[in-house]
């Protein structure tokens, strides 16, 4: 996932915040949408100033329109299990024009089409068939490792990351093993910007999506006629509910759960090592009891939250935290923030691997939209740990890690890292 | 006090004292039983403190609250006696409650 505000940052752009003094600019000139401050890792000190000073706060001016930023746990949780107030449709994306594809998907849509749509696809990673997965997944997971050099410096994201990911999302639809790359290219350019280094134009993103339509309407055609299996594809040719879903509800899915589980596994991946590097007292506790990767997984994700913030839209005029809402306004939810807010988690600003109600962190969202994918994202990187620690004493970073110019996809374009083996 | 009764799917008991006041879930959360996750700290927007009551309970622990439903609904073993166990107070009532927890949260 991407979003639109993604694409070369001129140096003279009037939105950027890099570089200034949190503390010395007027408080409604703060625009977290923009992107600079999230790849220059500089959003901290602006989310803490508006926390503490106006934790519902408007930007009235920002390359993305005006829009409420939400910053506190709490009220955070009061907009996203309000869904007759505040509506996911018609996008959970901060930018007005951004039309994802027409395509129906259940992520950007109300009760109750919402929850019918959602009913028809969750059981295929639900906990009861992800076990089903899990041997196949852990083996591509060990031959990734096995075939990483040591001693040598690498690209964490590139080699493991982002190989890792495709691999599972392959294995998540059984897709033929050799193509597998086009999964990852179809995922980016289904959320590209025309010109922003993934595809040139409009028509180019839309070549992309023919060809990943067609593809998976042949796959469905292959499967219908098979006996039914694990893969995702197969369940939905075959399941009671799923087997005469209309074929274009059939590719939202499909591309919902492409788009969904990518970047964010991948980022909570190399998000993991970055945050273990930087607190070697919590590298010191997994390497004396590796039963705390299930605990550590949860804080790895409260700690990266992969996607920054989700957005809403007043259905109503409403209050919250004191402020006025109108209907229509743009309510962004910055699960960043309130991962962060000392007042619902203690000691929120420390990465302890081992802390008390790791799992109560808001970057699955909460309510009716909450993360279809977090029990498979969860064992994905659980067995990605398990498996490093069986092989490596520090998977150590040796170089400042790239980040993604987005306010929206918080991650790392590349992680340089070197392999410490076992002694 | 008031006992609880918690039985995995494995069948395996846990027991519990507790005082009225908090959630069936928060008696499962403070004692250490497992099976219950909630994730939400029991806002009832996680449905991952989904419990079945047993049967002879049922008509008194109270009705489920459209919200309950609703996210009951997004949970793949639904079942007619399915309900959050966060959204359910500990009365005198229900000394002696029996509910089994899922294998699986969702
Ligand atoms: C650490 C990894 C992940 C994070 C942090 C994450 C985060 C989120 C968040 C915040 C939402 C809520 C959207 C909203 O409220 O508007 C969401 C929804 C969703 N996620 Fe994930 N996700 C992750 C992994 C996955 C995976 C692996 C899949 C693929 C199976 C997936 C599929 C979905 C789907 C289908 C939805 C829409 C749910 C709905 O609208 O009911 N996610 N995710
Ligand atoms: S604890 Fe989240 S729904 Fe009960």
């Amino acid at each position: 996932m991407s979003d639109v505000a993604s694409g070369p940052e001129s140096k003279t752009s009037k939105w950027s915040m890099v570089g200034k003094d949190p503390y010395a600019m007027p408080i409604e000139k703060i625009d977290l949408s923009h992107p600079g401050i999230w790849r220059a890792n500089e959003f901290l000190p602006f989310m803490e100033r508006l926390r503490s000073e106006e934790p519902v706060h408007y930007c009235p001016e920002s390359a993305v329109g005006p829009y409420w930023s939400v910053m506190k746990y709490k009220d955070i949780m009061e907009v996203d299990t309000s869904p007759h107030i505040y509506s996911s449709e018609p996008t959970i994306g901060i930018v007005d024009s951004f039309e994802e594809f027409t395509l129906p998907a259940f992520i950007s849509m109300d009760p109750p089409k919402h929850d019918e749509q959602r009913r028809v696809v969750q059981d295929v990673v639900a906990p009861a068939n992800l076990k089903n997965l899990e041997g196949l997944i852990r083996q591509r997971v060990c031959t990734i490792l096995d075939g990483l050099p040591i001693d040598e410096e690498f690209d964490w994201v590139e080699r493991v990351s982002i190989e890792l990911t495709t691999q599972m999302l392959a294995t998540l639809f059984d897709f033929p093993f050799e193509d597998r790359s086009k999964l990852t290219f179809w995922s980016d350019a289904a959320t590209a910007i025309p010109g922003g280094g993934i595809v040139s134009n409009q028509e180019e993103r839309w070549e992309a999506l023919q060809e990943c339509f067609a593809y998976f309407i042949r796959l469905w055609n292959e499967r219908v006629n098979e006996k039914s299996g694990n893969d995702l594809i197969s369940m939905l040719a075959h399941g009671e509910a799923t087997r005469d879903m209309p074929q274009e509800e059939y590719l939202g899915n499909i591309i919902l759960l492409i788009v969904g589980g990518n970047d964010t596994t991948r980022n909570s991946i190399s998000g993991g090592v970055l945050a273990l590097n930087e607190n070697p007292a919590e590298y010191d506790k997994l390497r004396a009891d590796p039963g705390l990767i299930r605990n550590m997984v949860s804080e790895i994700i409260r700690w990266q939250t992969p996607l920054a913030h989700m957005r809403r839209t007043a259905l109503v005029d409403t209050e919250l935290g004191g402020k006025q809402i109108k209907a229509g306004e743009k309510v962004v939810m910055w699960y960043a923030s309130g991962n962060r807010d000392e007042e619902s988690i203690e000691r929120a600003n420390e990465f302890l691997i081992d802390r008390k109600n790791a799992r109560q962190h808001l970057s699955f969202g909460f309510g009716l939209h909450r993360c279809m994918g977090n029990r498979l994202a969860e064992m994905q990187l659980t067995i990605v740990w398990e498996e490093i620690m069986k092989r490596f004493q520090k998977v150590e970073v040796v170089g400042e890690p790239e980040r993604v110019y987005s306010s929206f996809v918080k991650g790392y374009m590349s992680l340089p890292v070197k392999l410490q083996p076992l002694d | 006090m008031v006992n609880i009764q918690f039985i995995e799917h494995d069948g395996s008991e846990h027991s519990v004292e507790v005082s009225t006041g908090g959630s069936v879930m928060q008696a499962a959360v403070t004692n250490g039983v497992p099976g219950i996750d909630a994730d939400c700290g029991g806002s009832c927007s996680c449905a991952t403190c989904h419990v079945y009551v047993n049967e002879e309970w049922l008509g008194k622990v109270g009705e489920l609250s459209p919200t309950e439903e609703a996210m009951l609904s997004l949970s793949t073993d639904r079942k007619d006696n399915s309900r959050l166990s966060c959204q359910i107070q500990v009365t005198e009532e229900l000394d002696g409650l029996v509910v089994t927890t899922p294998e699986f949260q969702f």
